[in-house]
């Protein structure tokens, strides 16, 4: 793999039974690209959390999986009400999901802890009024 | 555990994938919470859950599980299990509890090895 492998996608905020979709296609790629099992996993769940959260938060926004001989990095932008408060956002069971999104069994205050978690960095670049892009990096 | 023993001792109906019933699985979970299921990553191949959403098939495929059983009489919609089985993951229905389910399954050695990373 000489050029980096670049993935786009838009992430419907309207339809939270779509969301997903993205990190799906993207499992589906890597696998084609012959990655192990655990780089595979941590990057599309890393991806699925953050797609539930731009569903959730920002009424969508957009994705971008960038492959290279050494890394995977992973863009999620979105024009959303941006993070008041990064520090508390990322503590584990802190979440300002409404009771409707916690039926649908997300909302518990573990997707940005979960994102770090499965990520090498996660860097958090966020305005509120303007938006949130992330940026993850998994190392190969 | 064969994924068929799960199916006997939860009493459960198979909804797809039944091809794949002899196939072995080492540890499971529970839990209605996907991100809860997210947060541990050690080779959890069966997901017992009371929610019923496409979320659920996409949690179960993110973890590459091998398993998903619907406790308390919960029946996934036929979208559903159209995504499951194109992903290859068994899906069941069982009129069990969860606390009942997960016990069964536990006491019959399908242990929860879930490790927080």
């Amino acid at each position: 793999m000489s050029e980096p492998l670049i993935f786009h996608f838009d992430v419907d905020g309207e339809n939270f039974t779509s969301a997903g979709q993205a990190s799906t296609q993207v499992k589906k790629n890597l696998r084609q690209l012959g990655l192990s099992p655990d780089i595979i996993r941590r990057v599309s769940i890393a991806m699925y959390e953050g797609e539930i959260n731009m569903v959730i938060h920002a009424n969508g926004g957009t994705a971008d999986v960038i492959v290279t001989e050494d890394y995977i990095e992973i863009i999620l932008a979105d024009k959303g009400p941006g993070i008041p408060n990064v520090e508390q956002a990322m503590q584990e069971g802190f979440s300002t999901a409404t009771d409707s999104i916690r039926s649908l069994g997300f909302g518990a205050g573990m997707g940005l802890p979960n994102m770090k978690r499965y990520t090498d960095t996660m860097e958090i670049d966020t305005m509120v009024g303007v938006g949130t892009t992330i940026t993850m990096y998994v190392y190969l | 555990m064969k994924i068929s023993m799960i199916r006997d001792l939860l009493g459960a109906e198979v909804l797809c994938c039944e091809e794949s019933l002899d196939n072995d699985v080492f540890s499971a979970c529970g839990s209605d919470m996907m991100s809860d299921v997210l947060a541990y990553v050690k080779d959890q191949a069966v997901l017992l859950t009371g929610l019923v959403n496409p979320q659920v098939i996409r949690t179960a495929e993110m973890m590459d599980m091998k398993c998903i059983v619907f406790v308390r009489s919960k029946k996934p919609t036929p979208a559903m299990v159209e995504m499951a089985a194109d992903d290859g993951i068994v899906m069941m229905a069982s009129d069990m509890r969860m606390y009942d389910a997960c016990g069964t399954l536990y006491v019959n050695g399908l242990i929860g090895t879930a490790v927080h990373v």
